[in-house]
C-alpha cells in the first residue's frame, strides 16, 4: 500500500515536472538576448519564446524537443553565408518567426530551415524572404509544414532553390503555404505517403510543384498559377491529385501538368485554365482523368511517345485552341462521355449523349507539327475547310482516338 | 463632300440589301448569343462569319452601288464639284452603311444578351472593330476595281476575285509556302505574308486575345515579340489602317485621271 502510494507520488511529481517545462524569454530586455544561447541552455521539452525584434544569427543547431515560438513576428536574420535553423532532433516546433537573409551558395544547398533526421516536426506561420532553399527536409518524416510563406527573387533555374525541399521521407504534410518566385515551389524526391495541400504557388521559375521518384502521394486542393509548369509529376506511381488549379503557366515549354514516366495516377476534379499546354504526357500509364475542366488552354491535352491505358471520362472541353494532340498511331487510350465544346453531332434519341463520335484530334495540329510558323494560320477559312475535310475522312490523323460517346451538355 | 456622302449614305440605309444585311446580322447574333450560352463560342462563330461575309458583302455592294449610280455619277461630274469629293463621298457612305449594319447587326443582340458584363468585352470590340475595317477595305476595293473596268460583268467577277484570294486561296499559299520551305526559318516571314492580307490581320487581331495561350507556345522570338507585347497589336493595326488608306487614296487617284 504504502509502495503503491509512493510510486504514485513519484509520477506525480514526474509529471509534474514534466508540465513545468520552462519557458525561456528572449528579447532585448529578457534574461536571454540571443536565440542560440537560449535553444542551448534549454531542456527538452521547454519552449524557447521569442519577442518582437531583430537577431542577426545563424547555424541555430536544435538537437533537443523543443518549442521555438515566436511572437510578433521575430526577425532571424543571418549572413548571407549559412544557414540560420538546423533539427536533428524529433518532436521540434517552430513557429512565428521571420527568417531573412539565409546562406546563399552555389556549391552547397544553404537553407533558411533545414530538418535533417527528424520525426514529428512542426514548422508554422513562418515567414521566409529571399531563402536559397527555404525549408529543406532531408530524411525526415510524419512532419507538418504548415501556412509559411516563402517568398523568393529567383529569376534563373541554376542559381536559385527550391522554396519547399524534401529528400527521403514519408508521410510529410505540406499545407496551406504561400509560396513566391523560388526554382520550384515545392520538391519532393523520393518522399512518400505525403499530402500536399491548399497550397498557392505561383511565380516560380521551373514548377509549381514537382515529384520525382515518389509514390503513393497527394496533392489536393492547390494553386499553381504562373510557373514555368504547374506541376510535374515524374518517375512516380500511384500519385493522386485532385482539385486543384493549374492556371497561366504560359511559354514554349509550360505545361500546366507535366506527367513523365509515370504510373497508376488518378487526376480528378481539377481546372486548366489558360495553359499553353493543359496536360502533357511523356511515357504515362494507367492513369485515369475524372471530371476536369480544360478551358482556354492553347493545348488541353498533348501526348507523347508511350503512353498506354490513359482513360479520360466526363471531363469539360472547353474553347481550348487544340483539345487534344496525339503523336502516335498506335493507340489504346479511351475517351468516354466527355463534352467537348468543339463537338458538332447531334442527339437523336435524347438521352444526353451525341450520337456520332467525336474525333477531337485535328488536321491542323499535324500541320503545326511540321511547320510551327503555321500558327499564323490559326482559325482561318482554309484551315477550318482542311480540318473539316480531314474530318469527314481522317487520312492524317488517328482514326481510332475518339470519343464514342460524347456528352451533349457540360459536365458540371 | 458630304452632301454626296450623306445622300449616298441615306440612299443606301433605304435600300432592302442594306436591311437585308443588317436583319441578317440581328437574327445570326442573336441566335448565337442566346442559343450557345457560351460567350467565347459565340465569339469564334462570329468571327468565322465576320471575316468571310463582311469582305464578301462590301466587294459586292460597292460594285454593285458604282455600276447602278453610273448615270448619277455622270450628271453629278457635270456640275461644278472636285471628283475627288464625288467619290470619296460615295465610297464613304457605301462604306458607312456596311459598317453601320455590322456595329447594329452584332452589337445589338451583344449588349441585349449583357456581353458588357462577361469578361469577353474586348474580343467583342476586335471583332465589331474588325467588321468595319473590313467593310471600309474591301468596299474600297471593289470601288477601285469598278472605277477600273467599264464592263460590269468583269468588274464584278475581280471583285469577287479578290474576295475569293484574300479570304482562301491566300491562306492555302502561305500554308504550302510555310509547308515548302518548313526548314528555314521562317517566322518574320510569316508575320509580313500575314500582313499583307487584311482578313488575315484582322484574324490575328482577335487571336492574340483569343487564342493567346497557344500562340505562346510557339519557340521563335520574332513571334514572341510580336505576340507577347503590345507591338503585335500595335503593328497589326498600324497595317489595317495603312490597308484602309490605300484603297481610298487609289479611288483618288483613278478617279482624277479616268475619263469618262
Amino acid at each position: 500500500m504504502y509502495q503503491k502510494l509512493m510510486w504514485g507520488i513519484a509520477l506525480g511529481l514526474a509529471w509534474w515536472g514534466r508540465v513545468q517545462a520552462a519557458t525561456l524569454e528572449v528579447c532585448a530586455q529578457c534574461p536571454w538576448q540571443s536565440v542560440r544561447q537560449a535553444v542551448e541552455a534549454a531542456a527538452p521539452g521547454d519552449v524557447v519564446r521569442v519577442r518582437p525584434g531583430g537577431y542577426k544569427e545563424h547555424s541555430i543547431q536544435i538537437n533537443k524537443k523543443l518549442v521555438l515560438q515566436g511572437t510578433g513576428f521575430p526577425v532571424l536574420e543571418g549572413n548571407d553565408l549559412e544557414e540560420i535553423l538546423i533539427i536533428t532532433a524529433d518532436s521540434v516546433r517552430v513557429e512565428g518567426f521571420e527568417l531573412r537573409r539565409a546562406g546563399k551558395s552555389q556549391l552547397k544547398d544553404q537553407a533558411a530551415i533545414r530538418v535533417r533526421k527528424a520525426r514529428y516536426f512542426v514548422i508554422q506561420q513562418n515567414r521566409i524572404v529571399d531563402a536559397y532553399f527555404g525549408i529543406y527536409l532531408e530524411h525526415s518524416s510524419h512532419g507538418l509544414v504548415e501556412g509559411n510563406v516563402l517568398l523568393g527573387t529567383a529569376t534563373h533555374e541554376a542559381s536559385a532553390g527550391n522554396a519547399i525541399h524534401g529528400w527521403y521521407g514519408r508521410h510529410l504534410e505540406i499545407s496551406s503555404n504561400y509560396i513566391k518566385g523560388h526554382r520550384d515551389g515545392v520538391y519532393l524526391e523520393f518522399v512518400d505517403s505525403s499530402l500536399v495541400v491548399n497550397n498557392i504557388s505561383e511565380y516560380n521559375v521551373r514548377y509549381g510543384l514537382h515529384y520525382m521518384f515518389s509514390n503513393d502521394d497527394q496533392y489536393v486542393c492547390n494553386v499553381f498559377r504562373s510557373n514555368g509548369a504547374g506541376v510535374a509529376v515524374m518517375f512516380s506511381k500511384r500519385i493522386q491529385m485532385r482539385e486543384n488549379r493549374f492556371e497561366r503557366n504560359w511559354g514554349t515549354t509550360a505545361y500546366g501538368l507535366l506527367l513523365k514516366e509515370i504510373y497508376d495516377a488518378d487526376i480528378q476534379d481539377n481546372h486548366f485554365l489558360y495553359n499553353t499546354v493543359g496536360i502533357f504526357l511523356e511515357g504515362a500509364t494507367r492513369i485515369s482523368y475524372q471530371r476536369n475542366e480544360f478551358q482556354y488552354n492553347g493545348w488541353a491535352v498533348q501526348m507523347t511517345g508511350g503512353c498506354l491505358d490513359n482513360h479520360f471520362t466526363r471531363n469539360n472541353f472547353l474553347a481550348n485552341t487544340l483539345d487534344l494532340v496525339v503523336n502516335s498511331r498506335v493507340n489504346n487510350n479511351t475517351f468516354n462521355g466527355n463534352y467537348w465544346s468543339e463537338y458538332t453531332g447531334y442527339d437523336l434519341n435524347r438521352d444526353g449523349t451525341g450520337d456520332v463520335p467525336h474525333r477531337p484530334v485535328k488536321l491542323f495540329s499535324y500541320i503545326l507539327a511540321q511547320s510551327p510558323e503555321s500558327i499564323v494560320l490559326l482559325r482561318s477559312f482554309f484551315i477550318d475547310l482542311l480540318n473539316f475535310s480531314e474530318k469527314v475522312s481522317p487520312a492524317l490523323t488517328p482514326q481510332d482516338v475518339a470519343d464514342y460517346s460524347p456528352s451533349m451538355s457540360k459536365i458540371s | 463632300m458630304f452632301k454626296i456622302f450623306q445622300y449616298t449614305l441615306f440612299d443606301l440605309l433605304r435600300s432592302r440589301w442594306t436591311l437585308g444585311y443588317l436583319g441578317f446580322y440581328l437574327a445570326l447574333t442573336s441566335a448565337l448569343a442566346f442559343l450557345s450560352g457560351d460567350t467565347s463560342k459565340v465569339v469564334i462563330s462570329l468571327m468565322n462569319v465576320v471575316l468571310i461575309l463582311c469582305p464578301l458583302v462590301a466587294s459586292m455592294l460597292g460594285a454593285m452601288y458604282y455600276y447602278n449610280s453610273r448615270e448619277f455619277i455622270e450628271l453629278l461630274l457635270a456640275q461644278p464639284l472636285r471628283r475627288t469629293h464625288i467619290f470619296w463621298g460615295q465610297y464613304f457612305g457605301v462604306a458607312l452603311s456596311l459598317s453601320l449594319s455590322v456595329l447594329l447587326g452584332v452589337g445589338i443582340p451583344l449588349a441585349a444578351y449583357g456581353i458588357w458584363a462577361s469578361g469577353e468585352i474586348w474580343n467583342f470590340f476586335v471583332l465589331l472593330l474588325d467588321g468595319v475595317l473590313l467593310s471600309f477595305i474591301f468596299s474600297g476595293l471593289a470601288f477601285w476595281i469598278a472605277l477600273r473596268h467599264e464592263n460590269r460583268i468583269k468588274g464584278f467577277g475581280l471583285a469577287i476575285l479578290a474576295w475569293l484570294f484574300f479570304a482562301v486561296i491566300y491562306d492555302g499559299l502561305v500554308l504550302l509556302l510555310l509547308m515548302e520551305f518548313r526548314d528555314y526559318p521562317l517566322e518574320a516571314a510569316s508575320i509580313c505574308l500575314a500582313l499583307c492580307n487584311p482578313i488575315d490581320l484582322s484574324r490575328i487581331l482577335i487571336l492574340l486575345k483569343l487564342d493567346i495561350s497557344a500562340l505562346m507556345g510557339y519557340t521563335g522570338a520574332v513571334f514572341r515579340q510580336f505576340l507577347g507585347s503590345h507591338w503585335g497589336m500595335a503593328l497589326s493595326l498600324g497595317a489595317l489602317l495603312l490597308w484602309l488608306t490605300t484603297p481610298a487614296l487609289m479611288v483618288r487617284r483613278i478617279a482624277q485621271r479616268k475619263d469618262f
